[in-house]
């Protein structure tokens, strides 16, 4: 499974062996966004991302893939998450 | 996994729509190609503005460090002249900018952060769009439509989302540049007006011009005492006496002793 962080930190592929632990704090994210638990939503992204780093590899960046997950950047808010979750808006590319 | 899935479908969404798709999607690569040098572009212009407000914060720090010192030195003189309270109000302004400078070296930190992100996404950029050439010299070369849908569309998708995710991190890297800029622009201010003092020295703060008044002060009263004990020198004749055999070595006493005795030869008769 290729996973991207986003705020430009790029890609990782992570073994699909380690799915169901990543599972488990995925759920635990989600709902934390739906909770509107900035707290539980801080944790849970921290240990989320931890462990995508340790298990997963960095794609080589002339690898040309699309990822089958995203996670926000460490520095994201429980706000920008869900206005990302919910924005219909266009214009993702500035300019 | 459905949290991160869901952000990925909400995502790609939109980034595909940025790399609009035409009928022919051969027609399409060049036309993303373009796309692709134009973002490219806008992340080093990213990098470079990130880097211009670091330099200035930097500026910034080496100025106020400049006052911090000035303040310190300000304190032991005012401390010396035996001004405590003078010495006082430098502390408490040297305080007050060093609240300043930890406030400006977070925000350095921060941006420095942001600026060493945006590269390695522009040089990874860089490498995909390489990538995304070749790959689409490749498709046109070796052309069947059925072929080039999927492999088209494979690459459009890998880098739109790149780019899409490139974008939005020049985007937070502006946003927090502004701020900041914002935030830097305040503290010019506060060192124009003077509130912080100029760190080029032009202008003279209170406590440089107190300092100076009183080491001036204390300059004319050692003038003073210096006329004051030439002038008594001259009334007493034990002091030409003692400037004669103690070989005195300061210079007012030895041209004192030579017009003495011209003076007192011609009184005597």
């Amino acid at each position: 499974m290729i996973v991207r962080i986003l705020g430009g930190e790029g890609q990782l592929r992570v073994d699909d062996t380690h799915a169901e632990l990543l599972n488990g704090l995925d759920s635990g994210l989600e709902r934390a966004v739906e909770a509107g638990d900035e707290a539980g939503f801080r944790s849970a992204l921290a240990d989320l991302l931890a462990q995508v780093r340790t298990l997963g590899e960095p794609l080589a960046d002339e690898e040309l893939v699309e990822s089958d997950a995203l996670l926000p950047s460490d520095d994201a808010t429980l706000e920008e998450v869900r206005a990302m979750l919910t924005d219909t808006a266009e214009g993702l590319i500035p300019g | 996994m459905s949290f991160m899935k869901r952000l990925k479908m909400i995502f790609s969404a939109k980034a595909n729509k940025a790399l609009d798709r035409a009928e022919d999607p051969r027609e399409t690569l060049d036309y993303s190609y373009e796309r692709q040098l134009e973002m490219l572009q806008k992340v080093r212009r990213g990098v470079a503005d990130v880097a211009t407000s670091r330099k200035r914060l930097e500026l910034q720090q080496a100025q106020l460090q400049q006052q911090s010192d000035k303040l310190e030195t300000q304190s032991r003189q005012a401390l010396g002249a035996g001004r405590e309270d003078l010495a006082r109000e430098a502390l408490t302004r040297r305080s007050g900018v060093q609240q300043q400078q930890q406030d400006l070296a977070a925000q350095h930190a921060a941006l420095q952060a942001e600026e060493e992100k945006l590269v390695l996404a522009s040089q990874r950029l860089q490498a995909k769009v390489d990538a995304f050439r070749t790959r689409k010299e490749t498709i046109k070369a070796t052309y069947t439509a059925a072929e080039a849908q999927t492999k088209i569309g494979e690459a459009f998708s890998g880098i739109s989302e790149e780019m899409g995710d490139v974008g939005l991190a020049i985007q937070r890297a502006e946003d927090k540049t502004q701020s900041m800029q914002a935030r830097a622009g305040a503290i010019d201010e506060l060192l124009a007006s003077g509130a912080l003092d100029d760190a080029s020295g032009t202008a003279k703060d209170d406590i440089t011009a107190e300092l100076e008044r009183m080491s001036s002060q204390s300059d004319v009263e050692l003038e003073l005492a210096r006329l004051k004990g030439e002038l008594g020198a001259g009334k007493a004749p034990d002091a030409i006496e003692a400037g004669g055999t103690s070989d005195a070595t300061g210079a007012p006493v030895a041209e004192a002793a030579p017009a003495e005795p011209a003076r007192t030869e011609g009184d005597r008769p």
